[in-house]
């Protein structure tokens, strides 16, 4: 065994609302994240995994969310123990978050040197004036074109790729060791796609900076995944190396997605094979394993009784009853 | 040669519809006196046909006017010139009383079946609505049939009949709009990012009706989408545009087995595929910059600025569509 990890999220629960309208938007999960690696958090829409980065930062509305259960230690601390003060000097410093739209979580109103600048001053204790060279050399990194001109710019004056490679920017200023982006890429048109996930990939290469990737694109994941958790009905229902969950998906959620998806490496009249039915409601889960009204290999057991992840080789694990395990 | 509908007899053509140099610009207006300031040439010079039967991939990033030409096909925009020939007639400067009986056999599907459909009005009557519009059935009973039938070609539930739209799912919602679309047995269906909005699970059901819908009612379909993998499986052959222009234009298998511009080729390397092993061995080779503005398109060649083999004459002269083989091509390299 290796060091420890630089992220244990132990059990963690999530839920929102209260009384009968209550429900668990993240249930029981638990994984890992190592110094400079990966992890993408894959699922449809409903399926956690933004609330599952928002509960790792502590950033969950509250109310009506909130943390009910778990732990999410990282680098030996439990972040959920840590007083409001104490988080804020983990956030955008130890641990920085991309979002998915850089228009609406950038500040329309200050000018982007500012918001590049801010938490280098904030964070390191950097005069303005530095914290200002600094950011215009993170806009160089993010090869930004007129670094210095365009550092007294506002964020209107961006495209949607260049909005994000400034939300980049402020990610890296502070050297985070690990950074949470949520579905970094997906307002963006493919050919930017690409060079906006090229660049995320080299730089945290070059800073060691550990990655969580959540997407709900499988084609994104094998390029840039090393290891990959499938998430359904807010729970984790699959996790492995991405080769080996690519090879040998296990978990019939899995496998439908895998079969499910247009893929350009394939012969062009395959048809696709649909997962039938809908994405669960997360206030109505059915009882017992959250996907077994879409499964066709669903039995007495999986109606009843909820799975949680079983390990079934080398690093990968699921949550079915009815795959072997081991 | 003919053939019946329920709107009635109409003559076999080759092509349901030509479309000639199609321009569509929006006009601009800036400064204090509100002056125009030079349009934005959303569509600048396309020309395409799309045969009976046939499902025509019209794909593009954002911007590059896919969506516009839709529209301007069904005589949603005004054209600011060219030619539109649908079943043999000029449409282009139809009147919107003329181009009624038309829209009856060309309808369209939206991206957003959220925004598409009406709050207030169930499923059934949202259904029915353009039976009525058209007076295709005019009892009740009849239209009742015709709402049923439809359902059961799009794979709705009859107990969802008098459901509202809030009350169904994104998937069940776009299986509406294709039934509206269908009620009144349109000839050419134009859909506009029909799938985009889907969870990935429920995309392949809708992408999997539409290809059934085409063998089962020999639709003619304009499918206007982002996605290169999508368009593969209901596309038999597909248009690729740039900027207002279309770059490259060949049969599905032509396309995808030997890309010929230079930015199909990049589109088709910026797009992922679900292997890791395959992602490993494949160049990653990213093209720089983005798509420059509509407004102010670059001479010549709208690619020449992105493009990794531009030439001199690439930024002078504006490439022409060229057969080449099986597909047609508007780069200099291939002329």
């Amino acid at each position: 065994m290796a060091s420890t990890p630089l992220l244990q999220v132990r059990n963690l629960t999530t839920q929102f609302g209260s009384g009968a309208g209550a429900f668990t938007a993240v249930n029981d999960i638990t994984f890992d994240v190592n110094a400079g690696e990966t992890v993408a958090i894959v699922g449809e829409s409903g399926s956690g995994k933004s609330v599952t980065a928002l509960s790792i930062l502590r950033l969950v509305p509250t109310p009506p969310g909130h943390i009910v259960a778990g732990e999410v230690v990282f680098e030996g601390i439990d972040l959920l123990k840590l007083s409001d003060a104490e988080m804020r000097a983990v956030r955008g410093n130890r641990i920085a978050m991309i979002f998915q739209e850089p228009m609406t979580s950038l500040n329309p109103s200050l000018t982007i040197g500012l918001q590049i600048a801010e938490p280098v001053n904030l964070h390191k204790g950097m005069p303005w004036n530095m914290a200002y060279k600094k950011a215009k050399e993170l806009l160089e990194r993010v090869r930004m074109p007129d670094a210095q001109g365009r550092l007294n710019t506002n964020p209107h004056q961006f495209s949607g790729g260049m909005r994000q490679r400034i939300m980049i920017a402020m990610a890296l200023a502070c050297e985070p060791k690990l950074i949470i982006a949520d579905e970094p890429t997906t307002a963006l048109d493919v050919t930017v796609q690409a060079q906006i996930l090229e660049l995320l990939k080299e730089l945290t290469h070059e800073t060691g900076a550990a990655l969580i990737l959540i997407t709900h694109d499988l084609g994104v994941v094998a390029r840039y995944a090393d290891r990959v958790c499938v998430m359904y009905g807010g729970k984790i229902v699959e996790t492995a190396d991405a080769c080996d969950l690519y090879e040998r998906p296990m978990h019939p959620y899995t496998r439908g997605l895998m079969a499910s998806i247009p893929r350009l490496d394939q012969p062009a009249g395959v048809r696709l094979v649909p997962i039938i039915g809908q994405p669960p409601n997360l206030a109505q889960l059915p009882p017992g394993c959250a996907f077994n009204p879409r499964c066709s290999e669903a039995a007495e057991r999986c109606r009843r009784d909820t799975p949680n992840l079983m390990k079934a080789g080398d690093g990968h694990s699921h949550a079915c009853w009815m795959v072997p395990h081991g | 040669m003919g053939i019946h509908t329920l709107a009635g007899w109409y003559p076999m053509v080759d092509n349901i519809i030509e479309v000639e140099a199609l321009k569509v610009h929006f006009p601009v207006r800036g400064g204090f006196l509100q002056r125009e300031v030079g349009p934005v040439r959303a569509v600048d010079g396309v020309s395409f046909f799309v045969q009976e039967g046939e499902t025509l991939g019209l794909v593009g990033e954002s911007g590059c006017g896919k969506s516009t030409t839709g529209l301007a096909v069904l005589r949603m925009l005004p054209v600011t010139s060219g030619k539109i020939t649908f079943e043999g007639i000029d449409i282009t400067n139809f009147d919107q009383n003329e181009m009624r009986p038309i829209r009856r056999r060309m309808q369209m599907v939206y991206q957003d079946p959220f925004g598409s459909l009406d709050p207030r009005m169930s499923i059934g009557d949202i259904i029915s609505e353009p039976l009525e519009i058209h007076r295709l059935h005019n009892n009740k009973a009849d239209r009742r049939d015709r709402v049923t039938e439809l359902l059961l070609m799009v794979g709705i539930r009859l107990d969802m009949i008098e459901r509202y739209p809030h009350q169904l799912s994104g998937g069940q919602r776009q299986r509406v709009s294709i039934a509206r679309a269908l009620a009144v047995e349109p000839r050419l269906l134009i859909c506009d990012e029909p799938v985009s909005a889907l969870d990935v699970s429920i995309q392949a059901q809708v992408v999997n009706l539409f290809q059934e819908l085409q063998e089962k009612l020999g639709l003619s379909t304009i499918f206007v989408a982002h996605d290169l993998a999508v368009v593969r499986h209901v596309s038999q052959r597909v248009a690729v545009m740039y900027l207002g222009t279309i770059v490259e234009i060949a049969s599905r298998d032509e396309l995808y087995a030997s890309p010929k511009h230079p930015y199909t080729k990049a589109l088709m390397a910026a797009i992922p595929v679900p292997n890791p092993v395959l992602e490993a061995s494949r160049a990653h080779q990213t093209i720089d910059g983005e798509i420059p503005s509509a407004q102010r398109p670059p001479s010549g060649c709208r690619f020449h600025t992105r493009c990794i083999h531009v030439m001199p004459i690439c930024s002078e002269i504006a490439p022409e569509l060229r057969s080449e083989g099986n597909s047609s091509v508007a780069c200099h390299l291939y002329s």
